[in-house]
């Protein structure tokens, strides 16, 4: 009976093939990175360790032109995108349910719904108009276009951490004769900042993944790095693809270990 | 406090884009057409901010220009679509043909049927649509569209065909016996069906990278003459082959916006384009010949004497200049390629 | 007097509430529902000659989705082109899903049954690849299977084969892509409902001598179930709407739905079948989105 005894917390199998797919998830990235290094001028032949990829790279204006690009679109979205969500997320919690709160739900998820090539092309369609209209062909459209599709992600740490927050310290502090905005900027906010950060998070992290959205509607000179690299991929398969992916894995490793050292200290 | 700073910042970043567009100058051109050292060497002549922007095929270019709200000032097209930016109004009436530099134009290139006296476009480059093939790995005749619609054995799977549609399926119909743009079903039926049984022999169809064959990933392809060229400088055992059973023969031209922005530095750039010097930059970027008289002087001695460059005199009957099909031969073209591409 | 007093507070409370949400609300209707009205509209109107539309109504964009008059005599007939790609589409969509659960869920598993210390880094592992950028994942996949890429040069150095294996491409490069590219999808969810699990269970009911395999059926399968289906809907969603992936992948020989919806736009010219297609796709998502809640509401009423 001692040695039967079954865990099911070791089921060797389980074990074996949940350590093959971490290798077949890491192993791509890491020859990715590899050949990165690679001083070859053509993929594939290797040449010696190097570093010529990324000073190509850094001294290449359109790479830095769509770096830039990417930073601003990704932060003025996720800004937009955690305030609008932040808002949403207080109007739609601790209620006992009120006139339209179905629908205020089916809206904020509706762009988890809509395929992004849909929402590209319909984009493309009504934002012509505009722009001819207008003829402002700035980054804003681009702007509110991610921002749209970012506040769901945003909404969703956000919702959460409301719902799970405990209610006595604003009800002490409204006893108190605290006025609603006061109440709300020293106790409710802080409470609330972690959630805010990591939708903050989130967002900044599904803008600098688009590809299809973005190169579908950007203005001439307003690539971002992901559809400058689709751009390259069709044009000139040298290394720097690869330094350039490189650096894109290195961004979202920086931004996942960031969040997890952050929340690891919490606990 | 940190929001607000944040939101500053955005603000300014957002406002500020749109204002840099003084002295600035947006090109619409396909991909891998434009010499960097051109642009280089028109921005500092003019103190103008160029941003070039690329695009894959003549249909793709129209769809955004006629859209609006693209913000180009420049745009290159076909000579086959060329009327068709006309007959929308989205080209402006620039008259290049009364600018300074337009003596240099060689008069073969100004009266012609999409811009009689070219009053909207300047000529940019010419070339051919045909075959390219690693004559290392298939040594039979090249000169045949055969390459990519009846493949040799050492071929197959080797095979890239570039996605421009009308080129393809214009290669299919000749080899057929039958004329571009027709609207005899059964020739367009027969193309269609011996596009459709080569597929299985082609690796792609693709605007395969320049490296895959460089590489020898792929062996052959439906390709463009000056970019055949410039893979043969890096791998010589490619050649260009003239399918005898006929091929297309097109030329490009450029032209300025109706709703551009940079009208000016527009009209500067087109008269830049016909500046001998500039054109022979152009062409050795590019390796298509072009239409300005005495560039020749300015061009490299291995660029001029590449096959790529001239059609063989026993294959000049077979080149047929690409006009512009109807709307209704438009659509079974594209319906042709749906059942290829499917 | 009281109770109306009390209706006043509930209509000022839902009136604030609208207010709080309408930025977001705003955002998302202006760039998100109402494009895809316009789509709607698009559908149903006539081809222009070179792109764009004429505004005249049309139902030939939705005849075309799944049917085509023959070049030859105008019958009609089951579009043959359109049905394959679609048919590829859902094929390939599902055998991504199952792909995905036949890895991830030994994975969730896995890190579920870690000790709690342990726990977060293997989840860290996990959320690196579902963080990194699609376009940068399919580079990578690519560089494993291409002509010149690392499995053919291990398979050609270990003398296993002669010349190397085309496998770019072809659905097969697809469903290698889609599977790699959308693995992380499953894991996640999945991991998060044996999280919630109290192992105990299981212990006690293998303990009162229940076999192993009813100990699997009854106890740990309506555990996984919800994270199984979440996570599998994560992932056929995606891949039903697939565009990147499929266009490296795919080299134009074998299209999706999402790259023929793009060809309309382009080089097909025929904007209300693009339109109409477009629609097919978010109707096929809908679908399994309903079918997605009906499973859960379904089992949370069961329980």
């Amino acid at each position: 009976m001692t040695d039967k005894r079954f865990d099911v917390r070791r089921l060797p199998a389980a074990a074996t093939l949940a350590i093959t797919c971490f290798v077949i998830l890491y192993i791509p990235m890491v020859i990715l990175v590899a050949n990165s290094f690679n001083s070859g001028k053509v993929i594939g032949d290797w040449d010696g360790v190097s570093l010529r990829w990324y000073a190509a790279a850094l001294q290449n204006d359109a790479f830095i032109s769509a770096g830039i690009t990417s930073l601003i679109l990704a932060s003025c979205a996720a800004l937009v995108a955690t305030t609008t969500a932040t808002m949403a997320a207080l109007a739609t919690t601790r209620t006992r349910g009120f006139k339209g709160e179905g629908t205020i739900h089916l809206v904020l998820n509706e762009p988890l719904m809509v395929p992004e090539i849909v929402l590209a092309i319909a984009l493309v369609i009504i934002l012509a108009q505009v722009r001819q209209f207008t003829g402002y062909n700035g980054l804003g459209y681009l702007i509110i276009a991610h921002s749209a599709f970012c506040i769901p992600f945003a909404y969703m740490p956000i919702r959460a951490r409301l719902e799970g927050m405990d209610l006595t310290l604003e009800t002490a502090a409204a006893d108190l004769y605290a006025g609603r905005f006061y109440t709300f900027r020293k106790v409710t906010l802080p409470l609330l900042a972690p959630g805010i950060l990591a939708g903050f998070a989130l967002a900044f992290v599904v803008s600098l993944d688009d590809v299809v959205i973005s190169d579908f509607l950007k203005a001439p000179g307003q690539d971002t790095l992901p559809t400058y690299l689709m751009g390259q991929l069709r044009r000139n398969l040298t290394s720097e693809i690869y330094a350039i992916s490189s650096l894109l894995l290195l961004i979202s490793v920086l931004i996942v270990v960031g969040a997890w050292l952050l929340t690891r200290k919490k606990t | 406090m940190k929001i607000k700073l944040g939101l500053t910042t955005a603000i300014i970043a957002v406002s500020a884009l749109p204002a840099l567009a003084e002295g600035t100058l947006n090109i619409y051109n396909f991909g891998l057409y434009t010499p960097p050292d051109l642009i280089e060497k028109f921005e500092k002549t003019y103190d103008v901010d160029v941003t070039l922007t690329e695009y894959d095929s003549n249909e793709t270019a129209i769809a955004k220009i006629d859209a609006g709200g693209h913000g180009f000032d420049i745009v290159v097209s076909s000579a086959a679509v060329v009327p068709i930016y006309i007959d929308k109004g989205l080209y402006l009436k620039s008259d290049p043909n009364t600018m300074e530099n337009f003596k240099n134009v060689d008069p073969a290139w100004v009266d012609v049927f999409w811009d009689e006296g070219r009053s909207y476009t300047i000529p940019y480059v010419w070339g051919t649509t045909g075959v390219m093939v690693n004559t290392d790995v298939y040594s039979g005749d090249i000169n045949t569209s055969d390459i990519f619609l009846n493949p040799p054995e050492e071929l197959k799977g080797k095979i890239n065909v570039v996605p421009a549609m009308s080129d393809v399926i214009d290669l299919a119909i000749y080899s057929v016996g039958g004329e571009s743009c027709t609207t005899d079903k059964e020739v367009l039926k027969a193309a269609r069906d011996k596009l459709v049984a080569a597929k299985p022999y082609w690796a792609s169809i693709d605007y395969a990278s320049f490296e895959k064959f460089v590489n020898e990933d792929l062996q052959a392809s439906v390709f463009w003459s000056g970019a055949s060229m410039r893979i043969r400088e890096a791998n010589s055992g490619f050649a260009y082959g003239y399918p005898k059973e006929g091929f297309p023969k097109w030329q490009d031209n450029v032209a300025i916006l109706a709703d551009a922005h940079n009208v000016e530095n527009a009209k500067l750039f087109l008269n830049f384009l016909m500046d001998p010097e500039n054109a022979a930059i152009v062409s050795d970027y590019t390796g298509y010949p072009n239409a300005i008289m005495g560039s020749e002087a300015f061009m490299s001695e291995k660029l001029l004497a590449a096959p790529e460059m001239t059609i063989p005199a026993e294959f000049e009957p077979e080149a047929h200049f690409q006009r512009t099909c109807p709307p209704k031969v438009q659509d079974l073209y594209a319906r042709i390629w749906t059942d290829l591409t499917k | 007097m009281g109770r109306s007093s009390e209706d006043h507070a509930r209509v000022a409370d839902t009136r604030r509430r609208w207010a709080l949400a309408s930025p977001a609300l705003a955002i998302i209707t202006l760039f998100s529902i109402l494009p895809l009205l316009v789509v709607v509209v698009y559908s149903f109107l006539s081809p222009g000659d070179f792109g764009g539309v004429h505004w005249k109504l049309s139902f030939e964009g939705w005849f075309s989705v799944l049917f085509e008059r023959d070049i030859f005599d105008d019958t009609v007939s089951l579009s043959d082109a359109h049905l394959t790609i679609l048919t590829r589409s859902v094929v390939l969509s599902l055998a991504t899903t199952v792909i995905t659960l036949f890895l991830g869920v030994p994975t969730a598993w896995f890190i579920a049954t870690r000790p709690q210390k342990q726990r977060a880094f293997w989840l860290l592992l996990i959320t690196i690849p579902f963080w990194t950028n699609l376009l940068v994942r399919t580079i990578a996949v690519q560089e494993m299977i291409r002509s010149d890429g690392v499995f053919n040069r291990i398979m050609l150095g270990l003398g296993l084969i002669d010349e190397p294996i085309q496998m770019m491409f072809t659905n097969f490069a697809l469903l290698v892509g889609m599977a790699y590219v959308f693995l992380p999808l499953m894991v996640l969810p999945v991991y998060s409902a044996i999280e919630r699990f109290d192992f105990r269970l299981a212990e006690a009911g293998y303990d009162l001598y229940a076999s192993r395999l009813y100990c699997l059926r009854r106890v740990i399968l309506p555990m996984v179930r919800p994270g199984v289906i979440a996570g599998s809907i994560l992932v056929f969603i995606p891949s039903l709407g697939a565009y990147v992936t499929p266009r490296i992948m795919g080299g134009g020989k074998s299209m999706m739905l999402g790259n023929l919806i793009e060809m309309q736009f382009g080089q097909g010219r025929n904007w209300p079948l693009g339109a109409a297609l477009s629609l097919t796709l978010t109707a096929l998502v809908l679908v399994a989105l309903i079918w997605y809640s009906r499973l859960t509401g379904g089992g949370s009423r069961r329980d």
